[in-house]
Order: C-alpha cells, then sequence, then structure tokens
C-alpha cells in the first residue's frame, strides 16, 4: 500500500477508535441515567432517590393486581426476583399490561414505601405466537404442573417460559 | 491483485454495469416486497398477546435494519473515499445518506405507532429509542455538510469524518437493549440463536427483510447513478451518451 494511503487508513482508524473511547467513556459516566427505569432491588435498597420522579420497572406479581369497583384505581407489585414493590395507580392501564408481564411505572415514592405511578406503560416481550399456539401451549403447561403437583411439589415461582 | 478495486472505483464502470443489474435487482424486490407484504399483512397468523397490532414488526425491523447496515455502507464508502480518493465511494457516501434517513424515520415513525398500543405510548426516552433519533440527526448531519461546502472535495471529506464518528452509535443501537433497561424489548432475530418467533410469523419477515436488502440496493444504485452523471457531466463519455440516446430513443418514439 502506498505509504500516503496508509497514513490516511491510520488516520481514518485513529477517527473511529478515538470517537468510540469518547462515547465509551461518556455512556460508562452516565449510565445509571440512560437505564429507563429502576429495578425493585434498587428501590427497596435505597438506591433510587427519593422524593423525585423516577421510574420503576419489572415483572406484575401474579395475583397482585387489584382493581377498585368504582374508581380506576389499581394497585399491584412489581418485581425483579430479589424484592417487590407496591405501585398505586389511578388511570387506565395499557392493554397488554397484565400479571407475569414486564411494566414500567412513573412516579415518586411515598414514605411508606409506596410507589405512587402518574404513568404506567407496559412492556411486552421479545416473543410471539400465534394464539393457537400460545393456548395449546398454556394447556401443555397446566398439565405439566397438574402433573408435578401430584407427584413432588415445586416452586411454582420458576420464571414464565412464555414462549 | 487490486485492479479489480481500482476498476470498481471508475464511475464510468460502475454506470454500465450498475445499469445492467438494475431491472433484475428491481423485479426482484418488488416480488420480494409484495410477497412479503401479503404474506405478513394477510396470511401470518396474530399474535397472541398483540393481536393484528404486531404486524407493523413486517415494515419496522426491515426499515431498522437497512436504517443501522446503510450507515455501515456510508461510513465504510466514506472511509474508502478518504484513503483512496475514489471519486465513485464519495459518491455512494452522498447516494447512501438521503436512502438511512428516510428510513431511519420510517422506523422511528413505525415504532411510535406500534408503541401506542402495545406499551400505552408513543414515545419514550430509553437507550434505543433515543440512539436511533441520534442516528437519524447523524444522517441530517451528512446530507447538510454535503450541501455546506463550494468545493465538493471539502464537503466529503467532511461527511466522511463525521459519518466514521457517527459509526461509533450503530453497536450502541443494537446493543442498547441489552446494555440499558429500556421501554423497548430485546432482539427477536439473533444472529447465534433461533428467533424467538413463530415460524409461521418469522417466514415472512425474512422475505421483508430480503426485500428491503434489494430495495436498499436498487434506491442507492439509483441515486449513485444520477449522482455520476452530474459530477461527470463535463466528461466525454457522458456527453456522448446524452447525445447519443435521446435521438434514438425520439425516433423510437415516433415509430
Amino acid at each position: 500500500m502506498h505509504p500516503i494511503r496508509r497514513q490516511r487508513l491510520f488516520m481514518v482508524i485513529f477517527i473511529v477508535v478515538v470517537a468510540s473511547v469518547a462515547v465509551g467513556l461518556l455512556s460508562y459516566a452516565l449510565r445509571e441515567n440512560i437505564n429507563l427505569f429502576y429495578a425493585p432491588s434498587d428501590i427497596v435498597s435505597g438506591k433510587a432517590p427519593e422524593g423525585v420522579h423516577i421510574r420503576a420497572g419489572g415483572m406484575v406479581v401474579d395475583g397482585s393486581l387489584e382493581r377498585a369497583d368504582d374508581s380506576l384505581f389499581a394497585r399491584f407489585q412489581i418485581t425483579d426476583g430479589e424484592a417487590d414493590v407496591e405501585v398505586h395507580y389511578t388511570g387506565i392501564l395499557p392493554d397488554l399490561f397484565a400479571e407475569g408481564e414486564a411494566a414500567v411505572a412513573t412516579g415518586e415514592l411515598d414514605n411508606n414505601g409506596v410507589f405512587m405511578a402518574s404513568e404506567v406503560l407496559a412492556k411486552h416481550d421479545e416473543n410471539y405466537t400465534p394464539p393457537e399456539v400460545a393456548d395449546a401451549m398454556e394447556a401443555a403447561h397446566q398439565r405439566a404442573a397438574d402433573a408435578a403437583d401430584n407427584s413432588v411439589p415445586t416452586d411454582s415461582t420458576t420464571p414464565a417460559d412464555d414462549y | 491483485m487490486w485492479q479489480w478495486f481500482h476498476r470498481l472505483g471508475s464511475p464510468r464502470w460502475f454506470y454500465n454495469t450498475s445499469g445492467k443489474w438494475l431491472p433484475w435487482l428491481s423485479v426482484l424486490a418488488a416480488i420480494l416486497l409484495s410477497l412479503g407484504v401479503v404474506w405478513g399483512l394477510g396470511f401470518a397468523p396474530q399474535d397472541a398477546k398483540q393481536g393484528n397490532s404486531f404486524r407493523i414488526i413486517y415494515i419496522h425491523v426491515p426499515a431498522s435494519f437497512l436504517a443501522l447496515a446503510g450507515y455501515y455502507v456510508m461510513a465504510i464508502s466514506g472511509a474508502v473515499g478518504l484513503i483512496w480518493k475514489m471519486k465513485l465511494a464519495d459518491m455512494v457516501m452522498k447516494s447512501a445518506a438521503p436512502i438511512g434517513a428516510v428510513l431511519t424515520f420510517v422506523a422511528l415513525v413505525t415504532g411510535a405507532i406500534w408503541g401506542k398500543p402495545t406499551w400505552g405510548t408513543y414515545w419514550v426516552w430509553d437507550a434505543r429509542i433515543t440512539s436511533m433519533l441520534v442516528l437519524f440527526f447523524l444522517y441530517l448531519g451528512v446530507i447538510a455538510l454535503q450541501y455546506s461546502y463550494t468545493s465538493q472535495d471539502a464537503a466529503s471529506k467532511a461527511s466522511a469524518v463525521l459519518s466514521l464518528v457517527g459509526m461509533v452509535n450503530i453497536p450502541i443501537i443494537y446493543k442498547s437493549v441489552d446494555w440499558w433497561y429500556t421501554l423497548h424489548q430485546p432482539a427477536t432475530i439473533r444472529l447465534t440463536e433461533a428467533p424467538s418467533m413463530h415460524p409461521d410469523m418469522f417466514h415472512p419477515l425474512l422475505v421483508m427483510i430480503l426485500g428491503f436488502y434489494c430495495f436498499y440496493a436498487v434506491a442507492l444504485i439509483l441515486n449513485t447513478r444520477v449522482e455520476i452523471l452530474y459530477r461527470e457531466r463535463r466528461t466525454r463519455w457522458v456527453q456522448d451518451m446524452v447525445l447519443e440516446t435521446p435521438v434514438s430513443e425520439i425516433r423510437e418514439g415516433q415509430n
């Protein structure tokens, strides 16, 4: 390769490397702020700031969702497997919001450690399944669970393999 | 060994060769895209959770793929232009920018439309969506730089440097859903694993992705050919071609 071209090639590599290092350091320094939400364990352990607007994200705990009869109030718990946070929200929940699915709530922690949400978003996963297949898998899951119940008691809190 | 490389750098050779490929590529793109659209929108099963709204994936994912891949095309042509001073590479870089910008815009808009029924919001400032918006501005920046200099040489150099600096953003977009907590779900199609999608839904998506690649190639070739004719307008071969073609086409039109 011609020396001048080689010099230009090094210049190009230099630009790419320096830009990568700069952006890498920047995103490393800002990593907490790049995260869209805090996990429940961060909130319980006090890593998340209190009294300011934050987002909390996690899996909606099975059986924790309670809706008021006479208003749009709803309460549920979100978990990351280590800690749970109670969320209170008044408003319309997204269609895909469901127990066992992930959700992201925006709001503030009150003094009792309850997360008062002003907005709740559903976070869907990367799996796509036709309804019949999903029903068949659900039924198979149920059968397996029943069989397991009849033989030996197992922990029912294994993460859902919902594909 | 380098001969093919230098021949590739000749705008005239590229103009003639791409002219032969263009009809085939266009037909292939049209077939794949119409097959993918009909299959994906009409015949693929709906999603158990999202219903029919998931079908926007057949536009959203291919557009996003090509928005990212197109950036590499632009940045690598920019680098080739910088290192070898190859005129054709500069032309490809300039031609790739508006196509990439449009595809990024399509990805952002379809993502927003998809977000409302599934997440419950059109927009959220998470790492994936924000880095995708940055990509859109990078494309716009390259387009703007192309028109900010009176000298084409200076414009090419400046936009090549911006393209190269912005290339850092591509792996960030790709890995953002794994590195940080985002609202956007992780990738469905992965290189090393099977897609987390039922085959009946995945096959039309694959057809759409291939169709978008062909469409991208067609759009890039068309754009580059216009750029070649414009920049080479004072050369002999372009003037000869311009003097020759219309006469025969006028005659054909008259007969």
